[in-house]
């Protein structure tokens, strides 16, 4: 199931396929293939219209639409990406949502391949209740959170800064983390793991020199998956952070006077979802897993 | 120990032994693989969840407990009544046509050769933030359809069904002309066959006229036919009304309507660039010219997709662009996963596509399309950064969700941190029906 590369060539295995059978195939998909290339166009749209617009000057993107780029490219200008490399909080923000990022990756990961691990190959009394409680914990709105973890926040004293904002992502992401471990980590064969212990190997030794490396295909679709998340987050860094803003919170606070800065917020927003996609076309495949894995979130 | 886990495989060396201090060790191990996890789990989830049902029980600053006050403030303020209506909204079309759009999608995908691009172009959105998507949809969503793509798209397809006209106003040079550009112009001169028709038009915006105009041409009679012109009676000085001059404009383009005594259209003709027209061959009678009021039918303007009233389809929109991909892609899974050889039975059994589609394909389907609306159920509940991004600060208002509603109460300035939690706990409640499914069908699994 690597959906979106699987079952490509499902049709083209009929290689004694009659030329006949092959006119009526092709006369019967025609309409599904325009549609879908149709429908393949209008999605794009959207995304260079934003790429477009990003490299329009000001004045023009007041007085004409982004489309007329296409017919006249010397309206483009990289000037507004120019102007927002020397922007220094800009930069700044792209600087910590990267940290944002790393760190609420690796943490969810680390506290959730632990637990996980004891969830699928220690033995404790509770350990299925214990489990269901954590999965439930999977759709709890985080919204339930945001009021009290700001008081606790200001009490600590680590309001506005990126390890509160880590720690945050870290709780949110761990239910789907240790869920999605776990249910890897199960399938690991069993004489692997009876072996090793066999052989005097302690619990973390057989963590990190059996159960992590066998576990890297779930390990690296949770990675994408949580540093898409977490790249991408507003609500909990619009809700917990001031000065430490990360870009999706800096291009907020732009928006408001929109139309005026769209030289600002259109390159922002692109670079912003720039690299998300770059991670995503790379591994796109470990990003599908995951999610057919676990699309309860 | 319960019985599931002995089934799933426990270590049986813990087991066997059966020493406390060895079992006791065991447990600590366990404990000490768990603690970081548990921690992190109570301190940001567990703790705040218990601690925003009871806030939700006191009053705005926290002093006072009000018991249900701000419950009952979620039904009577009157925005957050609005959020309730508009995520009601969200919650009926959108898990429904997300899983829809994602089940067209993915059946038709499975056809074609250039599946893995199109579902790639299609699922791209998924990675961008919500919020993202919203800046990319604000700027498609501009008013003006020379800036803004959507309503671009809307006057290409409006243009070709009905053009806009040439003329934005005009007045009639003469009274024997009457009417207005908007119920168009009669001229109230009758006309036989072999007339000529002049139709005098002043106090046009100079815009409207064609880039390099032409001479108007006093039009010539045609035996058996009405000829006439339609120009600009107007020229630098003035000039005399009703009387074709010299630097008088022909208006190109005009519609030009030929009607019987009842005012009912009979033939129409449009101008030429020195403002001339013809009807060739016309049935001996009386007739009338006019010009069409379609000769001032306004351009598109442009539909308000960021206005109050249409705020929450654009965001609809938007949001739909976004999770198609995620719904198709599931959905494809799924598919891959029906066994080829049970829709090859049905078809052997002579059901057609269709049948095949609705009588096998779906049912065998249900289990995933369940997941993808259940998923999309929770997703909108929460719907919160594509309105933020997308709609202006001044139709917020018109556009609020419940999530959005709980943060701009709690953060957005109010502070009422009673209410929110109490908004917080009304979301809670929303998908507790969700987790209470996810408990019984984990407890099933595992």
């Amino acid at each position: 199931m690597t959906a979106i590369e699987a079952d490509a060539h499902t049709y083209e295995n009929g290689t004694q396929e009659t030329v006949a059978s092959r006119i009526v195939r092709f006369l019967s998909t025609t309409p599904v293939y325009i549609a879908l290339i149709v429908i393949g166009f209008l999605w794009l749209i959207p995304t260079i219209g934003l790429l477009l617009t990003s490299l329009m000057a000001p004045a023009d993107f007041s007085s004409m639409g982004w489309w007329k780029v296409l017919s006249k490219p010397s309206l483009a200008t990289w000037q507004n990406y120019d102007h927002l490399f020397h922007n220094g909080p800009l930069t700044h923000s792209l600087w910590v949502t990267a940290q944002i990022a790393l760190g609420a990756t690796v943490l969810p990961i680390l506290a959730g391949a632990l637990a996980a691990y004891a969830f699928a190959w220690l033995d404790f009394p509770g350990r299925d209740w214990l489990f269901i409680f954590v999965v439930a914990l999977l759709v709890v709105p985080l919204q339930m959170a945001l009021i009290p973890i700001f008081s606790l926040y200001n009490t600590l004293g680590i309001f506005d800064t990126v390890l509160s904002l880590v720690l945050f992502h870290t709780a949110f992401g761990l239910p789907f983390s240790i869920f999605l471990l776990r249910n890897f980590f199960i399938g690991i064969p069993k004489d692997i793991l009876e072996s090793a212990r066999i052989d005097g190997a302690s619990e973390i030794r057989i963590f990190t020199r059996l159960i992590i490396p066998l576990g890297l295909p779930a390990i690296a679709s949770l990675a994408i998956f949580q540093f898409l998340w977490t790249w991408n987050d507003l609500i909990v860094a619009l809700t917990f952070a001031r000065d430490t803003q990360p870009i999706t919170v800096a291009i907020f606070n732009q928006l408001t006077e929109f139309g005026s800065n769209i030289e600002i917020i259109a390159p922002a927003a692109f670079v912003s979802l720039a690299l998300p996609l770059v991670v995503f076309l790379a591994f796109q495949r470990y990003f599908v897993q995951g999610m057919l894995a676990g699309s309860v979130k | 120990m319960s019985e599931a886990g002995a089934q799933v495989g426990s270590p049986p060396l813990a087991v066997d032994v059966g020493k406390e201090p060895g079992r006791w060790r065991d447990y600590a191990v366990a404990a000490g693989f768990l603690a970081p996890a548990l921690i992190l789990l109570f301190v940001w989830i567990v703790y705040p969840t218990i601690r925003t049902a009871v806030r939700s029980f006191f009053s705005a600053d926290g002093s006072k407990f009000v018991w249900f006050d701000n419950y009952r403030s979620i039904f009577t303020s009157d925005f957050i009544v609005t959020a309730i209506k508009n995520n009601a909204i969200w919650i009926g079309v959108v898990p429904a046509l997300v899983t829809g759009i994602g089940l067209v999608f993915a059946v038709l995908v499975e056809r074609v050769r250039f599946s893995v691009s199109f579902k790639l172009i299609v699922f791209m959105p998924m990675a961008i933030s919500l919020f993202a998507a919203g800046v990319i949809w604000r700027i498609m969503d501009q008013k003006e359809p020379d800036r803004g793509a959507v309503n671009a798209g809307i006057a290409v397809v409006k243009d070709a069904v009905s053009p806009a006209g040439v003329l934005s106003q005009a007045l009639p040079s003469t009274p024997q002309l009457a009417g207005g550009p908007g119920q168009g112009l009669v001229l109230q001169v009758p006309l036989h066959p072999g007339d000529v028709a002049r139709l005098g038009l002043t106090g046009i915006p100079p815009e409207d006229l064609p880039q390099s105009p032409v001479q108007a041409v006093d039009p010539t009679p045609v035996s058996g036919g009405i000829s006439g012109v339609v120009w600009r009676d107007f020229k630098p000085g003035g000039g005399k009304p009703g009387k074709v001059e010299q630097d008088e404009y022909g208006l190109p383009g005009v519609q030009v309507e030929l009607q019987d005594t009842n005012g009912k259209k009979v033939e129409s003709a449009t101008t030429e660039p020195n403002g001339t027209f013809t009807f060739d061959s016309v049935q001996p009678g009386v007739y009338h010219a006019a010009i069409g009021a379609g000769t001032f039918a306004k351009p598109f303007e442009g539909v308000s997709w960021l206005g109050p009233k249409l705020i929450t389809p654009a965001l609809i929109i938007a949001y739909i662009w976004v999770w198609a991909g995620f719904s198709m892609v599931v959905i494809a899974a799924g598919l891959a996963a029906i066994p080829r050889d049970v829709l090859e039975a049905a078809r052997t059994d002579g059901a057609n596509e269709w049948q095949v589609f609705r009588r096998v394909t779906v049912p065998l389907l249900a289990p995933v399309l369940t997941v993808v609306f259940v998923t999309m159920l929770i997703n909108v509940l929460k719907v919160f950064d594509i309105v933020l991004a997308i709609a202006p600060d001044s139709v917020q208002d018109d556009a609020n969700v419940i999530a959005l509603a709980m943060w701009r109460v709690s953060f957005g300035g109010v502070n009422d941190f009673g209410l929110g939690s109490a908004l917080a706990m009304f979301l809670f409640i929303l998908v507790l029906p969700v987790l209470l499914l996810n408990i019984r069908r984990f407890k099933r699994e595992a």
